[in-house]
């Protein structure tokens, strides 16, 4: 991937021309974290398709949260997933605990409830992954503190 | 001598993205054999399921006894099955050249969906993707 400061940076910008757009009465905030999300879907599904190319096949549901975890997260964000947790009933919980989206932000309460807006995009991407590989999925994301989020 | 190739999206739909082949007469036939052939490769996704080592799929998956047509099947890992259906009397197609050949529409495939313009589940109408299914198809025949 290429330098990561672009990504970081395209990506703030996005998520902050998005709100500035809902301000000026073109949407309210439900919508821009559905866009966001939506953007996120797409990559995710080009991404995965290239990334998987040369991959042998997944066996099932939990290799394929692997793969997501360890090679997909590394090549996005050159790191892996810390900490897999399943109920192996179908809930998957991702913990990543410098999240490189957000570790440019300081680190107390101050902006915590601006984080999710900043998952949107990312979750969107594990979705539109998740779907191509033939999974339907409702990806969610929470920060309880700062850089840390599941 | 015809050659017909057909990428085909991913469950539940299952119809084709791109159909080509050469000469362009019976296509109607190598439609219904394309579709025939899905089954054998769902058949195939799932028996794989207990042994599994190996990666994609490359099979013999048809053979009409009064058509003479060798079908092979290739399955990515996002679930499009991509058929291509060759005749028996070339015989000078060997394994190696199937796996190539599948390789390279795996490839244009993937710039494919990751052309922002195309829509996951739009027919292709890519002429990158034309021009190298129609070099490769010129190879063969």
């Amino acid at each position: 991937m290429a330098d990561e400061a672009l990504f970081l940076l395209l990506h703030n910008e996005m998520v902050a021309e998005l709100y500035r757009a809902a301000e000026q009465g073109e949407g309210e905030n439900g919508r821009c974290t559905t866009k966001l999300e939506s953007m996120g879907f797409r990559v995710g599904q080009g991404l995965i398709e290239r990334f998987t190319k040369d991959t042998a096949r997944f066996k099932d549901e939990l290799d394929i949260m692997k793969f997501i975890c360890k090679d997909f997260w590394t090549s996005v964000f050159k790191k892996q997933i810390d900490n897999l947790r399943t109920n192996h009933q179908g809930i998957y919980v991702l913990q990543d605990n410098k999240f490189r989206l957000l570790t440019q932000m300081s680190a107390g309460k101050q902006y915590l409830e601006h984080a999710p807006k900043y998952l949107a995009f990312t979750c969107g991407l594990i979705r539109g992954g998740l779907s191509n590989l033939g999974i339907k999925s409702i990806v969610t994301a929470e920060v309880s503190s700062m850089p840390a989020c599941k | 001598r015809p050659v017909l190739l057909s990428v085909i999206c991913h469950p539940p739909q299952n119809y084709p993205l791109y159909i080509r082949s050469v000469p362009t007469e019976n296509e109607l036939k190598f439609h219904y054999t394309v579709h025939t052939s899905l089954d054998v490769v769902d058949e195939k996704i799932s028996a794989m399921g207990k042994a599994l080592v190996d990666q994609r799929e490359l099979y013999l998956g048809l053979l009409y006894p009064t058509e003479d047509y060798k079908v092979y099947g290739y399955v990515t890992n996002s679930k499009v099955k991509f058929v291509m259906v060759v005749d028996s009397s070339n015989t000078a197609l060997r394994d190696n050249e199937i796996r190539s050949m599948f390789r390279k529409l795996h490839n244009s495939y993937t710039d494919i969906m990751c052309n922002p313009f195309y829509n996951p589940g739009d027919r292709i109408h890519s002429r990158a993707f034309d021009n190298m299914v129609n070099s490769m198809m010129m190879q063969v025949c």
